[in-house]
């Protein structure tokens, strides 16, 4: 009894530790006040002004550009690694795919700002927003892709050549239907990652483009007005659906790590 | 000439042979097994003739055309998989069809044939299910449907009882020996249970470490054996060591270490004359050739030793005996209860005779 009592008030504490900062500034983005201090009463204020923001809304239609390029594209990569990796099961492969997921962000950051420069000689802006984000998306497509394939009978893929198939036509009727979930849910994946990166976006944006969340950042930078709280609250709610999707379409994706 | 020809096939993976140097004919029409324990390489030579997998060396030919550059989609050849290896996201109808569809079949052909099989395989109520909505018979079915429907010259299955209750695996064992007779198509049956290639086949190969040791009918592998392992590889067998005094045309006199002389029946398959005296093996026999008595009727066999019951199995319809013979060895006696009070003929303890008729068992030399 007792144990049991401690460990709720243990995983409660956890829980309120995790989701208590969310919860506040979803809260004071309805606050019918200039500051974040104390509660006056409820507006839709701020929604208002965050509609009436042009900077902001050019961010935020730069995020969901760069997001959707960047995801499609990623989804496509990252699909073809996924197989490349269960069909070939060289160690090299799977590690090179992985790297970028486990890189430190600044340490990529860095690295493709240098490589986008100095190397390719490219002007910064939206094209090497995209081509960063798809660099460090494709490993979280190709994870999700080869779990979903290493949970199939292997045998499948043999019958389906034994009833006549040949080897396109295997992944067109057999492999592609068969990880179609994965796929949709690892390009969510994709798509929300890039919708929230700000350190490898801030390193690769350069001066003329911005997105979402570098705005948020330079508007906190002088004060943080309930109108971040909104635009915040929007972002999460975004998040928060895109997880539920991924979690309804493909529901052993979110237990990749475990 | 055979209709399936395995010419001389190795496959090696690393430094482990899993087939070497095998040759098989397979005729046409008939019920074949490739019968051995896991690692025997049986399922090795099954993907071979698919062509999921390709020999180091050798051929394997096909109606006389060598199959080395034919892909597997190519092959007139289907398999059942152990797994079944049913397509998750298809119907039952759409399992069955795939084979029809991948040949480029105009729709209505398509739908006939598919009616037609899914009624054989009595599947038609299951049409629109799911092949995980399906019990192991059913989805064994399924299986059986989509890999006789584009009419093959060769079907390969294996190992598809394995996974099925005892029950139900000997009603399967039944429906496989009427539908083979029914299509007339060679069927390629591997296991590694022996009592399932003995009630199916037509001919059985038995193979160990990537060599087939015997092809021979069920019977003859049974009653013939040519080699220790095949001799306890099927079914049960008393081995007792042997030395031949004598190989003559009619019969083989043997010593059993530690027993005595007794007469055998002449060494199937090997020159007599091969055999000289002085050779040593094993004398085998089966449990249910081995006679035991208290009294008179086993002294009258040519071949009978006196042992101490020392176990009893009560099996219901047969009671297995285990003998200890004065040399030490046990021997197994196999007698069925039909009449009534068998069962309880003798008691662990009794002193009795064991003997066997002069035409029974087999000398196996080393």
């Amino acid at each position: 009894m007792r144990r049991g009592f401690w460990l709720w008030v243990a995983a409660l504490a956890a829980y309120a530790f995790l989701y208590l900062p969310l919860l506040i500034v979803i809260i004071y983005s309805f606050n019918d006040s200039r500051l974040n201090a104390e509660w006056v009463g409820f507006t839709w204020h701020w929604y208002n002004v965050l509609l009436h923001d042009k900077d902001m809304l050019a961010a935020a239609g730069n995020s969901l550009l760069i997001a959707l390029a960047s995801s499609l594209i990623a989804t496509l990569i990252g699909t073809m690694a996924g197989i490349a990796m269960y069909r070939y099961k060289m160690r090299v492969l799977t590690f090179m795919v992985m790297t970028p997921v486990a890189m430190p962000e600044i340490l990529l950051g860095v690295s493709l700002l240098l490589f986008f420069i100095q190397v390719l000689n490219l002007t910064l802006g939206m094209l090497s927003i995209v081509l960063a984000h798809i660099t460090f998306s494709i490993g979280f497509v190709a994870i999700v892709v080869r779990t979903s394939l290493a949970g199939l009978d292997e045998s499948l893929f043999e019958a389906a050549r034994d009833c006549g198939a040949s080897p396109w036509e295997t992944f067109r009727h057999i492999t592609f239907p068969l990880i179609l979930p994965s796929v949709i849910a690892g390009g969510l994946m994709a798509f929300t990652l890039s919708l929230d990166d700000f350190v490898i976006t801030f390193f690769t944006a350069g001066v003329g483009v911005s997105t979402l969340p570098l705005r948020i950042y330079s508007m906190i930078k002088i004060a943080v007005t309930p109108e971040v709280n909104a635009v915040s609250t929007l972002l999460m709610l975004l998040t928060l659906t895109m997880i539920v999707l991924v979690s309804r379409i493909a529901p052993n994706v979110l237990r990749w790590r475990a | 000439m055979a209709q399936l020809e395995i010419r001389n096939v190795t496959r090696r993976f690393g430094d482990f042979v899993a087939v070497d140097n095998i040759s098989l004919n397979i005729e046409a029409g008939e019920f074949f097994t490739l019968l051995g324990p896991s690692g025997c390489g049986k399922t090795t030579i099954l993907r071979m003739i698919a062509g999921f997998d390709l020999p180091d060396a050798g051929q394997i030919l096909l109606d006389g055309k060598d199959l080395a550059d034919t892909p597997p989609e190519q092959r007139p050849v289907r398999t059942v998989f152990q797994s079944y290896a049913l397509f998750p996201h298809m119907t039952v109808a759409q399992n069955i069809a795939f084979p029809l569809v991948m040949a480029r079949l105009p729709q209505n052909e398509i739908r006939q044939r598919t009616q037609e099989t899914l009624k054989h395989m009595r599947l038609a109520d299951k049409a629109d299910h799911y092949p995980r909505e399906l019990s192991g018979g059913q989805q064994q079915r399924v299986a059986l449907g989509r890999a006789l429907i584009s009419r093959p010259r060769l079907l390969l299955l294996d190992e598809p009882l394995a996974a099925l209750d005892a029950k139900l695996r000997e009603e399967m064992q039944i429906e496989l020996i009427n539908l083979q007779r029914d299509v007339g198509i060679t069927f390629v049956f591997v296991t590694h249970a022996q009592d399932e290639a003995l009630a199916l086949s037509h001919h059985i190969a038995v193979m160990n470490r990537g060599r087939v040791e015997q092809v021979d009918e069920p019977s003859k592998l049974y009653g013939f054996p040519k080699s220790r392992f095949v001799a306890d590889f099927i079914g049960h067998i008393n081995m007792l060591d042997a030395q031949v005094l004598e190989a003559a045309h009619g019969h083989t006199r043997l010593n059993i270490h530690g027993l005595g002389e007794i007469t055998a029946p002449p060494v199937a398959g090997v020159a007599v004359d091969g055999l000289t005296s002085g050779v040593g093996g094993v004398f085998a026999i089966r449990p249910e050739q081995v006679r035991i008595g208290i009294r008179g009727e086993v002294a009258e066999l040519k071949n009978h030793f006196p042992g101490e019951v020392r176990n009893l199995l009560y099996c219901g319809d047969v009671t297995t005996y285990k003998v200890l013979l004065a040399n030490g060895a046990m021997i197994e006696a196999l007698l069925p209860n039909s009449a009534p009070g068998r069962a309880e003929l003798f008691k662990v303890g009794d002193t009795v005779k064991v003997g066997w008729r002069h035409d029974a068992g087999v000398f196996l030399h080393e």
